[in-house]
């Protein structure tokens, strides 16, 4: 199979993952949104190194899944600290810089 | 000798630190120390004064030059004085008339509490008059001529609770600014043009400059005469300076300070004689006063502000005189120190009624003080003789000579002046016998004032009427004195130069045509004032009276065409200031406030803003890359 | 190596302001003291710089050099000149006086309670001390830079003075007196910042162009002039006329310079009669002075090509400035209009480009320093009695307290250059200088002695004058130390209007060299008189020659 397919994949992926982004508000499904674009990054990569026939792009993707692992941990407790306090999950509810 | 110059000067204003900074330990002796200080400044000038006659006739100037003032470039000013004949002149009558005014002040000014600094301020007057008439060169003259300004103003303002007379001092001082103006721009003139402003270089070569220039400078000198010396058209400070304390009117408003701009004209006498058109301005000026200063002394009911008005037509004289070059040139100074005499013996004389009448200057409200006053009257009736020019008394044998000299000018200039001079002399005899009649005969016309206080007329004690007793005596006798085979003339001709211009009119004609027109001045002031009681209210008047009773509307043309157009330039230039160069300022602050609120507002803490912008701009840059590869 | 005196003399008042800084709270007069002693020690550093300077000696005298950013070409070099060494005396004789002055402007309010942290009181003196040693070391950088660092530094001291501490109160609110003084002091942090900048942008301009023509780049004064003088260097013409207008903006900024002048009046308004002192006589004398050391030296032909608007702005100054006197009813807005106007004096004597003009201009700084001082200082001593800075609260003072009246009316006669007192020398001079050159404009400056006479007199009538207001009645006279300020300021006023050469001496070949590197001589007299007549003064090529 021509591995460009999976480069448009990856590509509407990242589409619906930023067009989440910008239009829900929940944190949570923010939180998942980001982590579909990131995933998106990851099979572009991994496109990429069966393209180029170089190991490269998987490595990086290995790097990516970790940084979202520990994002995932900082930017749950977060979620869960604003939500504790205001009650609500909405990233508008935090648009102050105080609570 | 050249040491004692300076003393001269030295010593009033030691007397002024004194009596100034000394605090209220000198209370009780501070008029002595002033007076004694006064006296031996006058004895030091007659010292110099026998050491001068006894030296030739063209070997009598002293110089002493102390040290060097202002050296900066090719700006050279020394402080240095200058001893010469006309010099010596001022320096007896100052301080002779001034320590004899010290000794009136001890009895007038008894009851004040603040005589140490009345005397103070005297002494100061002392030492900056003396340094004004000292001085070798025109910058230190201004140092002196701005010193008198002070002591006028510090003196006329004396009584500082009153406002009118803290109203006054500040429009003297104000006025004589305006003619020190022309006394800068007179020194800064010489300076571009001679490289000099000290007396010896510039009148020596003064021809050497073109004539345009030396009338500039002439005019200028004119200016600042005319605000010394109360002339018009800066004649408007004179009247209301007699809110000062009369002793100062008769020293400073009188005989001494306001006779400067006649020392000045008359020392720059080289300038004047090489620039005829200045000349001509200068005399117009002493013409237009001495009528002006008349018709104005005929109106006034104020004792004092009458006599105000005689000075300044008497020195309208003296500058008329000085206007005419070589030929009148002495007897503009004659007349000054005759003038000195008389005029300060007047003021004091009307110092002495005031004195007695409870400080009333509205001589309607006098009469027949003869009876009560014999000292004050007889030495008051004997410079008032002088004044009006009655034969054999001093005014008579300098007024005389300036109205000869007047018509000596020669043309139809010469037919005017001196029938202005002419004319002045009757208006001089009628407002002079008006204050005579008023004040000194017919009925008591006092009464009590709302307190009932009513004043009990009584002769002045020595210490004043002592000083009025010697200026009495100089008034009669010292004019004869110096025509006596031309004293006066011999003495300062070395120094201003001397010429007889030829008169249409022979001396004899002169005196004769004085002498009628003397008798009908006193003869129209007699019919109105002498037969027939004085009212105790002012009539209504002509409108020629009513004007001058307004000062010739001077004060009122002075407020409509210069007091409320500053006023109304400097409220607008506030506001400019405040809104329009200030507007500029705040106005740039508010919009940069402005712009920084607009972007402000693109920060609204929303994530997902900051996210659309993050992606605007990402797809921007993209773009923007790819555009340009493919370029 | 010699003793560097100039460091010293400028390390002194900032040792002092860290030493009044770090007294306890608990000590707080002692404060008042150190800063004191440490004014008075750079008295006398400066009395030694200034008798050690020997007029006829080299251009610059006592100098220090040493390498300090290398790679920017920035040395910290140090050097006084006549006009400089007369600056520094006057700062270092004023200090002292303004210490005093404000002995109780930073006490704190009766029933206050003193707070640990800030304490107003060391802070008060500490930043006078601080700003004493900056402007010091202004007039003595010789390295653009170097001056350029401490010109903007200043501000930050007297930011603070302006807005931390003011008048009492008085009638109107606290909390409106506040708002008016923060803005007062924003306006003039923000105002001279802007100066600041457009001419750090000028400086660095120099910096390149001196390292394209040079090789490496330089801030040195002295370099800089002789390089352009030998021909190594040489500016474009339209370079140099930018280079100029961004150091000349910044400086007509801090003298000020109609129509930049507007931060002054709120400035000194809103401060304490010292702190007012500290921003007119001193710290606005460092915008005049680098008018004469960098603009014309720098730039001598740039100044050449700008004179004639600068003539015409300093000539709006100084009758708009008496104008806008005559219309104040605030006693401290009027004095700073009239600063206005005898800044305007000062500028047109500098550029007027005489030795009459510029020696005059820089007597003037001085006499202006010491006359406004004392002026201001009774103001304020004055307006500390009554609590009001309106001229319509007073009246009748002279009666309630003479001494008082009468150090004012000296102040003021001062201030309307009375002959006799030291500013009449100066501001003649300054007329004469520019008269010589263009007499029109010389006759429209005298003007401004009138209108000087009128906002004096109107003012001293107002206040001292007429029937005793009931609120002035009960005024007490000067105490001790208030009249342990005036009388030393007025005794010199009084010397340096009668004795003014040992001063004219120090300045003229400062002046002279001044006009050397511009390239202009005075005017010759049309007529010269014979040289003869000068028999008994020392002989001035001006007085000579140049007969026709």
């Amino acid at each position: 199979m021509n591995p460009v397919y999976y480069l448009y994949l990856a590509a509407l992926l990242f589409t619906i993952g930023a067009a989440g982004v910008l239009i829900r508000r929940n944190a949570i499904i923010l939180f998942m949104c980001v982590e579909l674009m990131l995933n998106a990054c990851n099979l572009a990569f991994v496109a990429f190194s069966r393209l180029h026939g170089n190991l490269d792009g998987q490595i990086i993707a290995f790097f990516t899944m970790v940084v979202a692992a520990a994002e995932v941990v900082v930017g749950l407790a977060i979620i869960v600290t604003v939500f504790r306090s205001r009650h609500s999950a909405s990233v508008d509810d935090a648009s102050l810089m105080k609570l | 000798m050249e040491n004692l110059i300076g003393l001269l000067v030295a010593v009033p204003l030691l007397g002024a630190a004194l009596l100034l900074c000394g605090g209220r330990r000198l209370d009780g002796k501070g008029h002595y120390i002033g007076t004694v200080l006064a006296a031996s400044s006058f004895a030091i000038g007659a010292v110099l004064f026998a050491d001068m006659l006894g030296r030739g006739e063209h070997d009598r100037a002293l110089h002493s030059h102390v040290f060097s003032w202002i050296p900066v470039g090719g700006f050279h000013a020394d402080v240095a004085f200058q001893l010469d004949q006309l010099s010596m002149t001022f320096v007896l009558l100052i301080t002779g008339v001034g320590t004899l005014i010290h000794v009136y002040s001890i009895g007038y000014m008894e009851h004040d509490e603040r005589r140490r600094r009345f005397f103070g301020y005297l002494n100061l007057f002392l030492a900056a008059m003396l340094l004004l008439v000292l001085a070798d060169n025109y910058l230190l003259l201004y140092v002196g001529w701005e010193g008198v300004g002070l002591a006028s103003y510090l003196l006329i303002g004396f009584w500082q609770h009153k406002p009118s007379a803290a109203t006054a001092a500040k429009k003297a001082f104000i006025v004589n600014r305006v003619g020190d103006v022309g006394l800068s721009i007179a020194i800064m003139l010489m300076f571009t043009t001679f490289g000099s402003f000290a007396f010896a270089p510039v009148l020596a070569e003064a021809d050497r400059a073109g004539e345009g220039k030396l009338t500039a400078i002439g005019l200028m000198l004119l200016l600042a005469a005319c605000g010394k010396s109360a002339q018009v058209p800066l004649q408007s400070w004179l009247g209301d300076a007699m809110e000062g304390p009369t002793p100062v009117s008769a020293l400073i408003h009188a005989a001494t300070m306001v006779t400067a701009g006649v020392y000045l004209i008359t020392r720059s006498g080289a300038i004047f004689n090489a620039a005829p058109d200045a000349q001509a301005a200068v005399v117009t000026v002493g013409a237009v006063t001495l009528l002006f200063g008349a018709i104005v002394g005929c109106a006034k009911d104020d004792i004092k502000k009458a006599l105000a008005g005689s000075t300044m037509s008497q020195i309208g004289y003296m500058i008329l005189a000085a206007g005419l070059g070589p030929i009148g040139y002495v007897f503009a100074i004659m007349h000054l120190v005759t003038h000195g005499f008389f005029k300060a013996g007047l003021f004091l004389g009307a110092g002495s009624v005031m004195h007695s009448m409870n400080d009333e200057v509205d001589m309607r409200k006098y009469g027949g003080l003869r009876k009560y006053m014999p000292i004050t009257f007889i030495t008051f009736g004997l410079g008032y003789l002088a004044i009006i020019g009655f034969p054999g008394l001093s005014g008579f044998w300098s007024k005389d000579k300036i109205i000869e000299a007047a018509f000596a000018k020669g043309g139809t200039e010469g037919w005017i002046l001196g029938g202005a001079a002419l004319l002045g002399a009757a208006i001089t005899a009628y407002y002079m016998t008006r204050v005579m009649l008023m004040t000194f005969f017919g009925e008591k016309r006092w009464v009590a004032d709302e307190n009932g206080n009513e004043p009990h007329p009584h002769e002045s004690p020595g210490s004043m009427t002592f000083p009025m007793i010697v200026l009495a005596f100089g008034s009669v006798f010292a004019g004869g004195l110096f025509s006596l085979n031309d004293a006066f003339v011999k003495w300062l001709e070395p120094v201003t130069g001397h010429s007889h211009g030829d008169s249409p009119l022979s001396a004899a004609a002169v005196t004769g045509g004085t002498m009628v027109v003397l008798v009908i001045g006193v003869g129209l002031a007699w019919a109105q004032y002498g037969r027939r009681p004085v009212p105790r209210t002012a009539p209504r008047g002509s409108l020629l009276t009513r004007a001058a009773r307004r000062d010739l509307l001077q004060d009122d043309f002075n407020h409509v065409a210069l007091v409320q157009p500053g006023q109304y330039l400097t409220r607008g230039l506030v506001y400019v200031d405040h809104k329009l160069v200030d507007g500029v300022v705040n106005g740039t602050a508010a919009s940069v406030g402005g712009l920084s609120g607009r972007l402000r507002k693109l920060q609204n803490g929303y994530a997902r803003t900051y996210a659309v912008s993050m992606f605007g701009g990402t797809a921007v840059l993209i773009a923007a890359t790819l555009l340009m590869r493919a370029v | 190596m010699s003793f560097p005196l100039l460091t010293v003399t400028a390390a002194v008042p900032a040792l002092g302001a860290i030493a009044t800084a770090a007294v306890p709270a608990a000590k707080r007069a002692a404060a008042k003291w150190v800063a004191l002693a440490f004014s008075l020690a750079t008295l006398v550093l400066a009395a030694v710089a200034l008798v050690r300077f020997d007029p006829g000696g080299a251009r610059f005298q006592l100098t220090e050099s040493h390498a300090w950013i290398a790679d920017f070409g920035v040395r910290y070099e140090l050097g006084v000149d006549g006009i400089a060494v007369v600056l520094i005396a006057l700062t270092a004789v004023l200090i002292p006086f303004v210490i005093l002055a404000g002995w109780h402007d930073a006490d704190p309010l009766e029933g206050e309670r003193p707070n640990r942290r800030w304490r107003p009181t060391q802070g008060f003196f500490a930043l006078i001390l601080m700003v004493e040693a900056m402007v010091v070391i202004s007039f003595e950088a010789t390295d653009v830079f170097l001056f350029y660092i401490f010109f903007e530094a200043m501000l930050i001291p007297m930011y603070f003075l302006i807005g931390g501490f003011g008048d009492r109160a008085g009638e109107r609110s606290e909390e409106e007196t506040a708002t008016q003084r923060s803005y007062a002091a924003v306006k003039f942090l923000l105002y001279n910042l802007a100066g600041g900048l457009i001419m750090l942008a000028a400086v660095v301009g120099l910096y390149a162009v001196t390292a394209d023509d040079l090789g490496t780049g330089t801030f040195s004064l002295q370099q800089i002039v002789q390089a352009r003088a030998s021909g190594d260097l040489s500016i474009a013409t339209g370079t140099e006329r930018w280079l100029f207008l961004g150091f000349f903006f910044a400086f007509a900024v801090k003298a000020p310079l109609w129509p930049l002048h507007t931060w002054l009046p709120n400035a000194m308004g809103e401060s304490t009669a010292p702190v007012a002192v500290l921003i007119t006589a001193v710290v606005d004398k460092v915008g005049t002075f680098a008018m004469l050391r960098f603009c014309l030296q720098l730039f001598p032909e740039a100044s050449k090509w700008a004179t004639p608007v600068i003539l015409v702005l300093a000539l709006i100054s100084i009758i708009y400035g008496a104008l806008l006197a005559v219309g104040q009813r605030d006693i401290k807005r009027l004095i700073a209009y009239a600063s206005i106007s005898h800044f305007g004096f000062i500028i047109l004597g500098i550029f007027a480009m005489t030795t009459q003009g510029q020696g005059g201009a820089t007597l003037y700084m001085v006499n202006h320093g010491i006359s406004t001082a004392a002026l201001m200082l009774v103001a304020g001593f004055l307006i500390t009695r009554r609590g009001s800075r309106l001229i319509a609260d007073y009246g009748g003072v002279q009666k309630v307290a003479p001494v008082l009246a009468g150090t004012f009316l000296i102040g003021g006669l001062a201030t309307l250059s009375l002959p006799g007192l030291a500013p009449f020398i100066s501001e003649f001079l300054v007329l004469v200088g520019t008269f010589s050159r263009y007499p029109v404009l010389g006759i429209i400056a005298t003007v401004g002695i009138v209108l000087a006479a009128l906002y004096v007199l109107v003012l001293y009538q107002r206040t001292m004058t007429g029937p005793v207001k009931d609120e002035v009645r009960g005024m007490p006279d000067l105490k001790a130390r208030e009249l342990l300020v005036v009388a030393p300021l007025i005794a010199l006023l009084i010397f340096l209007g009668v004795y003014p050469k040992p001063l004219a001496d120090i300045v003229n070949p400062a002046v002279d060299h001044t006009l050397s590197v511009v390239d202009e001589k005075d005017p010759k007299p049309d007529h010269p008189v014979d040289a003869g007549w000068f028999s008994y003064s020392p002989m001035h090529d001006g007085a000579s020659g140049g007969a026709k």
